[in-house]
C-alpha cells in the first residue's frame, strides 16, 4: 500500500491531486506490483506509485520545483516532466501514477529541452540577483539553473521588479518578484492549515499569488506559522528579518542583551551548518552566543518547566471546578496555549472556545516578563536597559512578542523573538563555525532545566510533560512505576491527532506548592485523565468539530494543540528545506536529549522552586503569576478592520 | 449534400426521438456498439473516438455517473454549437440521455458559456417539455433501471474552461484549472465520479446515429473519418455562417462554397489550429489531415499575416490559465516575438530558440491549450517565411 500523507485525510486539494484511487489491477489484488523500466532498469511499484517516486527507489535523479514532499500534488512547474513510451506528449513524473505497465526515459532530448526551457522562462521573470538574496545558496531555483547549465538568459531577465514587497506582517515577509508561482505555499496553508492565505489571482502572465483581494498580509487571516515560508522555494516567502537591530542591542553598550533558547532550533540549527538532520548542538551554542555578544544566555526550558507547573495547577483547578463544584461555566476540555500560530488560529476561527484556553502565556513569554523582573531585581539591573532575545524555531513569535499584551513587566517583555535561520545567518556574519565550539553551560540564576522542557519541541512534548507532573503531583508516586523511564508512549509520534487516557488509580497527599489550592486529591481517585494531542491546524479544526459534535474529544480534560507539523521542531523559523524524514531526526534528536537529563520532571526542577519560593510567593496560579505569567485572549473573528 | 450557410440539413431534418426509442429497445453493450461501429470521433477538437470514452465511463466503478455536454464553444471563430443549441437542442438532449443510458448515467450537466446566457431560457423550456414528455426524469421509457435528468450551469467566459478538466473544476465551483491526467474524467471526474464529457456536436450525432444507424452514418465521410461535420465559417468570404459538409471536404471546395476563392489564407481548427497558404488549399479537412472542432477563418489577400499571428497569441495571453510554467510565460514569449518580427528586428538565432521553445511548449505544457497554441504561430513562420522575414 502506498505510505499516507500528512494531511493527506484532512486534505482539501482538488480530487485530481491526491493520490491515485489504489484498485485491483487484473486479478492481481489491491497494491499488485506494476513493472515500470525506467532508463532501461526495471523495478515492480504498487499501483498508483509515481514515476518520480518509481526513479527515487532505482536511484534516477529527476529535478522538481513545485513538488514537495509534505504536499498534494500540483504538476504545474513541468521541471520533472519525462518522456513516457506510448505517449505524444512529456508527462510531469510527480503528478503521473503509474496503473499499467510503462517505460520512461529521463534525459532524451525532448525531456532536457523542456526542462532547461522551462528554466529559462522561469529565470525571465524572475526579478532580482542571487548574490543579493536572502536565499542564496539555498534557493531551488537557484540549484536547478546551476544543475542544467544556464549560464545566459535565454529569454531575457527582468530589468525592472513588478511587485510591490510586503513588509505588513510582523512574521511573514512577501516578495512576490521572485515567486515563481509553484503553489506550494498555497498549498501549505489550505492543505496543512486549513487556513488558506493564498491562491492564485488572475490568468495567464497576470497570475499572482494573492491573499483575499490582495490586501498587506498583516490585514488578513494569517496565523504567522511560517509554514508557507518552509516550503517555498525562492525566497518569495521569508520571515521577517531582525537580525540587524539584534545586531544593533549587542552593539550597544548601555544594553543588557539577554537570550534564551528554545531547544528546537537547538536541535535544528546544525543542518545551517552543514551537519544531517538530528544534531543538537545546544551547548556548542550557549559558548557561540557568549562570542557572539549575547550578555546571558538562557534555557527557555526552564520557562517551559514553569508553564508546565502553572498550566498543570490551572488544569487541577478547572477539573475541581468542574467535577467538585459542577461549576457549569468551567470550560474543558482545556486547550494549551503555548503555540503562538495556534492561539491565532483559534481567535479567528473558533472564537467561542477561547475560555477552554490555558490562561498560560507562552514559555518564551513568560521567561520574558521573568527576566525584566525577577531577573531585573536580584542582579540590580534596570530592565529599561534589557534586551531580551528569544532563539525560536517559529515565525509566530515574532508576532506574539508584540502583542500589545504582552508588557506584563511594564516593558515590552521580549524585544526579539529570532528564528533559527536568523541566529544562523547571525553565527556565519560573526566567523563562528557553531559545530566546532566548546560546549558551555546556561547562565545562572535559572540553570539547566529538565528534560520535560526539552520535549516541548516535538508534538505531544507539552502533554507528556504536563502528565509527568501531573501524575506525581496527584499520586505522589514517581511516574516510572507507570511508564518505563518516564516516557509516555501514547502521547509520541506524528499522528496528526492522537488520544490517551491515564487511570488515577491511587492519590496521594497534596504536595507543599499547591496546599494553598487544593486540600486532598480523593475527588480524583479512580477517575481517568483523557488526553488529546493534535498538530497542524487542519487536524486542530477536526479536533475542534469534534468537540462541537459532542465527539470523543468532547469529553477530553486537556488537549493539546500546535500549529506546526511535528510541532516546534517542524516551526516556521526552522533551517529549510522540511520534510518528514528531516523532522522525524529532530524529534529523535529532542528525545535523546531529554533521556540524557537527570531531572526529568518540571516539578523536580530546585531553580523553579527557588523561583516560587523567592519571587512568585503566593505560588502557581497565584496573584502574581497571574499578573506576570497568565494573559488573555482577543475574539479577532475573521474580520479584519 | 445539400449545404447551407444556416446550420445543419440534417439534424434538422431529424426525426424527434426516433435515436432515443431505438437506443431504449438496445442493451447498453448494443448501443456503445453502434456507436463503435459508426467510428464517431469527437467534434470538440481532439477527435477522440466516443465509444472509446464511452466503454472506460462504462466499465469504470462509482456511485453515481454524469454526462457533461461541453458548450463552452470558446474556440476563436466556432459558433456551430450555439446554432445546434438554438435550432436543434431535443437533439443534443436526446444524446445525452442516449450517453446516461449507454454508460449508466443518473445526471447530466450542459455546460452552457457565458455569453449563450440568452439561450437558457429556451434551453429549460426543452428541458420542460422533455421532462413531462417523460423522456427525462424517473424510469424513463418505462425502463424502471433508468432515471435522468439534465441541469444548466453556465460558464463564466474562460476559454480554458472549455477543457473538459478544468470544466470539471469550474462546475465544482473551482478556478477553471486543467487537472493532471492520469486519473481521467471517465475514471475520476465530476466530484470524483465517472465523468464522461462530449461535445454538443457530437452528442447530436449520436442521437441521429442511434436513429439511422451506424451504416447510414459512415456513407459520408473517409474511412478515416466517418460521417458530415458543421463548419463555422468566418473572416473574409462572401457568405459566412454554419456549413455542413462531409469530413474529407478539401478546403478550395470549401471556400468555393462560401465565396472566398481568393483567400490568401485560412485558419483551420480557430487559435490553437494552423494557418494554411494558398498552396495547401487542395488538403482534406479530415482527422487524418487538417483536423479541426470546425473553426475556419478566412484572410483575404490584404492581411498582414503577422497582425494574425499577434492576434491569436494576444488571445493565449490572455486566456491561458497561468498553471503552468511552459504556457504561461510561454506565450507571452511568442507574442513579444511576433512584436520583433514587425518591427524587423528578430534575429534568425533567436527565432531558431523560440522555435525550439514552440516545441517544449507542445511537449510539456500541461493541457491542450499551452499544448496547441504554438501552432497558429509554428504555421505562420513556416508557410508565410517571404512575408514574415521580409521586414
Ligand atoms: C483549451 C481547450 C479548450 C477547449 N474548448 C472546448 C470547447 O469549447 N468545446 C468543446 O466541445 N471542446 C473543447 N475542448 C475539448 C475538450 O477538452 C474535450 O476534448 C471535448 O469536450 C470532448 O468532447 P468530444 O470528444 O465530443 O469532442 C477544448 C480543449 C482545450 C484544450
Ligand atoms: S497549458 Fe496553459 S492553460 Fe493549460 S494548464 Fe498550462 S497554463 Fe493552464
Amino acid at each position: 500500500m502506498l505510505q499516507k500523507k500528512f494531511g493527506e485525510d484532512v486534505s482539501r486539494a482538488p480530487i485530481a491531486q491526491r493520490g491515485q484511487k489504489v484498485e485491483k489491477s487484473e486479478g492481481e489484488g489491491i497494491g499488485a506490483n506494476i513493472k515500470v523500466t525506467i532508463d532501461g532498469k526495471e523495478l515492480r511499484v504498487p499501483v498508483g506509485t509515481t514515476i518520480l517516486d518509481a526513479a527515487k527507489q532505482l536511484g534516477i535523479r529527476i529535478p522538481t520545483l513545485c513538488y514537495h514532499e509534505d504536499l498534494c500534488v500540483a504538476g504545474v512547474c513541468r521541471v520533472c516532466v519525462v518522456e513516457v513510451e506510448g505517449q505524444r506528449t512529456l508527462q510531469a513524473s510527480c503528478a503521473y501514477h503509474v496503473t499499467q505497465p510503462v517505460a520512461v526515459q529521463t534525459h532524451t532530448r525532448k525531456v532536457r529541452h523542456a526542462r532547461r526551457h522551462v528554466i529559462d522562462l522561469l529565470l525571465s521573470r524572475h526579478y532580482g540577483n542571487c548574490y543579493a538574496c536572502g536565499r542564496n545558496n539555498n534557493c531551488e531555483l537557484q540549484a536547478l539553473a546551476k544543475e542544467y547549465g544556464v549560464d545566459f538568459f535565454r529569454f531575457g531577465h527582468l530589468e525592472q521588479p513588478l511587485h510591490v514587497e510586503d513588509h505588513s506582517s510582523h512574521s511573514v515577509f512577501r516578495d512576490m518578484n521572485k515567486c515563481v508561482l509553484c503553489r506550494r505555499c498555497v498549498r501549505t496553508c489550505i492543505d496543512f492549515q486549513e487556513v488558506g492565505v493564498y491562491e492564485a489571482a488572475h490568468r495567464s502572465e497576470e497570475t499572482k499569488i494573492e491573499t483575499f483581494v490582495d490586501k498587506p498580509l498583516a490585514d488578513v487571516v494569517c496565523i504567522n506559522c511560517g509554514q508557507c515560508i518552509n516550503r517555498c522555494p525562492t525566497a518569495a516567502l521569508r520571515a521577517n528579518d531582525q537580525t540587524d537591530d539584534v545586531w544593533a542591542a549587542i552593539d550597544d553598550p548601555t544594553k543588557h542583551v539577554v537570550m534564551q533558547t528554545a531547544p528546537s532550533p537547538r536541535a535544528g540549527i546544525g543542518e545551517c551548518f552543514g551537519l544531517e538532520p538530528g544534531h543538537p548542538l545546544t551547548f556548542q551554542l550557549n559558548t557561540a552566543l557568549r562570542l557572539a555578544g549575547f550578555d546571558k544566555i538562557f534555557d527557555t526550558n526552564f520557562a517551559a518547566d514553569l508553564t508546565i507547573i502553572e498550566e498543570g495547577t490551572e488544569l487541577l483547578q478547572r477539573l475541581y471546578a468542574a467535577l467538585v463544584l459542577k461549576d457549569a461555566s468551567t470550560a474543558l476540555p482545556m486547550f494549551t496555549s503555548c503555540s503562538p500560530g495556534w492561539v491565532k488560529y483559534i481567535e479567528h476561527f473558533y472564537q467561542e472556545y477561547l475560555p477552554h484556553l490555558s490562561s498560560c502565556k507562552s514559555p518564551q513569554q513568560m521567561f520574558g516578563s521573568l527576566i525584566k523582573t525577577y531577573y531585573a531585581q536580584k542582579n540590580n539591573i534596570d530592565p529599561a536597559s534589557i534586551v531580551n532575545v528569544a532563539l525560536m524555531p517559529c515565525s509566530a513569535k515574532k508576532f506574539e512578542c508584540n502583542r500589545p499584551e504582552m508588557c506584563a513587566s511594564g516593558f515590552k517583555d521580549v524585544n526579539y523573538g529570532l528564528t533559527t535561520r536568523e541566529c544562523a545567518k547571525m553565527l556565519s556574519e560573526a566567523g563562528i563555525d557553531l559545530p566546532k565550539m566548546t560546549k558551555s553551560d546556561f547562565d545562572d540564576p535559572f540553570g539547566t532545566a529538565t528534560g520535560s522542557g526539552v520535549i516541548f519541541g516535538a508534538t505531544g512534548g507539552v502533554m507528556e510533560a504536563a502528565l509527568r507532573t501531573v501524575v506525581e503531583l496527584v499520586t505522589g508516586v514517581k511516574v516510572e512505576n507507570f511508564f518505563d523511564h518516564a516516557d509516555i508512549i501514547p502521547v509520541r509520534g506524528f499522528e496528526g491527532i492522537k488520544y490517551a487516557e491515564i487511570p488515577v488509580k491511587e492519590v496521594g497527599l497534596v504536595p507543599d506548592l499547591v496546599k494553598h489550592l487544593f486540600q486532598d486529591w480523593n475527588w480524583l481517585k479512580g477517575a481517568a485523565i483523557k488526553v488529546g494531542v493534535c498538530h497542524g491546524t487542519s487536524y486542530a479544526k477536526k479536533v475542534l468539530e469534534d468537540i462541537k459534535a459532542g465527539g470523543r474529544f468532547s469529553e477530553c480534560h486537556f488537549i493539546e494543540f500546535m500549529a506546526c507539523p511535528g510541532g516546534c521542531l517542524g516551526g516556521g523559523g526552522q533551517p529549510i528545506p522540511t520534510s518528514p524524514a528531516i523532522r522525524a531526526a529532530r524529534a529523535k534528536a529532542i528525545y535523546s536529549e531529554d533521556r540524557a537529563y537527570s531531572v526529568r520532571k518540571s516539578h523536580e526542577n530546585p531553580a523553579i522552586l527557588q523561583v516560587y519560593n523567592e519571587f512568585l510567593t503566593d505560588g502557581p496560579c497565584g496573584h502574581k503569576s497571574h499578573e506576570l505569567l497568565h494573559t488573555h485572549y482577543i475574539p479577532r473573528g475573521k474580520f479584519i478592520p | 449534400m445539400k449545404s447551407s450557410h444556416e446550420g445543419s440539413v440534417t439534424f434538422k431534418s431529424a426525426e424527434a426521438d426516433f435515436g432515443l426509442t431505438s437506443a431504449l429497445g438496445k442493451s447498453r453493450s448494443d448501443i456503445i456498439a453502434e456507436i463503435s461501429k459508426s467510428n464517431l470521433k469527437g467534434r470538440g477538437g481532439a477527435g477522440f473516438p466516443t465509444a472509446v470514452k464511452w466503454n472506460l465511463a462504462a466499465a469504470a466503478k462509482g456511485e453515481r455517473k454524469y454526462v457533461v455536454c461541453n458548450a463552452d464553444e470558446g474556440e476563436p471563430g466556432t459558433f456551430k454549437d450555439k446554432v445546434i443549441l438554438a435550432d436543434c437542442a431535443d437533439l443534443v438532449f436526446e444524446g445525452m440521455t442516449i450517453a446516461a443510458r449507454a454508460i449508466g448515467a443518473s445526471h447530466g450537466i450542459l455546460y452552457l458559456r457565458g455569453e449563450y446566457a440568452y439561450l437558457r431560457r429556451s434551453l429549460e423550456d426543452v428541458l420542460a417539455r422533455r421532462r413531462d414528455r417523460k423522456l427525462l426524469g424517473k424510469a424513463i421509457g418505462g425502463k424502471g433501471d433508468f432515471d435522468f435528468d439534465i441541469e444548466i450551469v453556465m460558464g463564466s467566459g474562460a476559454y480554458v474552461c472549455g477543457e473538459e478538466t478544468a470544466l470539471i473544476e469550474s462546475l465544482e465551483g473551482n478556478r477553471g484549472e486543467p487537472r493532471n491526467r492520469p486519473p481521467f474524467p471517465v475514471d475520476t471526474g465530476y466530484m470524483g465520479y465517472p465523468t464522461v464529457v462530449n461535445n454538443v456536436e457530437t452528442l447530436a450525432w449520436v442521437a441521429m446515429i442511434m436513429g439511422k444507424g451506424a451504416d447510414w452514418f459512415k456513407k459520408t465521410g473517409t474511412e478515416k473519418s466517418a460521417g458530415s461535420k458543421l463548419f463555422s465559417v468566418s473572416g473574409d468570404c462572401e457568405r459566412p455562417g454554419v456549413y455542413e459538409f462531409p469530413l474529407g471536404v478539401s478546403i478550395a471546395e470549401l471556400l468555393k462554397e462560401v465565396g472566398a476563392e481568393d483567400a490568401k489564407a485560412v485558419q483551420v481548427g480557430g487559435a490553437s489550429g494552423v494557418c494554411l497558404p494558398a498552396s495547401q488549399f487542395g488538403r482534406k479537412l479530415a482527422y487524418e489531415d487538417v483536423a479541426t472542432g470546425g473553426s475556419i477563418i478566412v484572410f483575404g489577400p490584404n492581411r498582414d499575416i503577422l497582425e494574425v499571428a499577434a492576434n491569436f497569441l494576444e488571445f493565449f495571453v490572455e486566456e491561458s490559465c497561468g498553471q503552468c510554467t511552459p504556457c504561461r510565460i510561454g506565450n507571452y514569449k511568442l507574442l513579444e516575438t511576433v512584436d520583433m518580427l514587425r518591427k524587423g528586428c528578430c534575429s534568425m538565432n533567436y527565432l531558431k530558440e523560440i522555435r525550439g521553445l514552440c516545441e517544449s511548449m507542445q511537449l510539456a505544457s500541461k493541457c491542450g491549450l499551452g499544448q496547441s497554441s504554438p501552432n497558429a504561430f509554428l504555421s505562420i513562420i513556416d508557410n508565410f517565411k517571404d512575408e514574415v522575414m521580409g521586414r
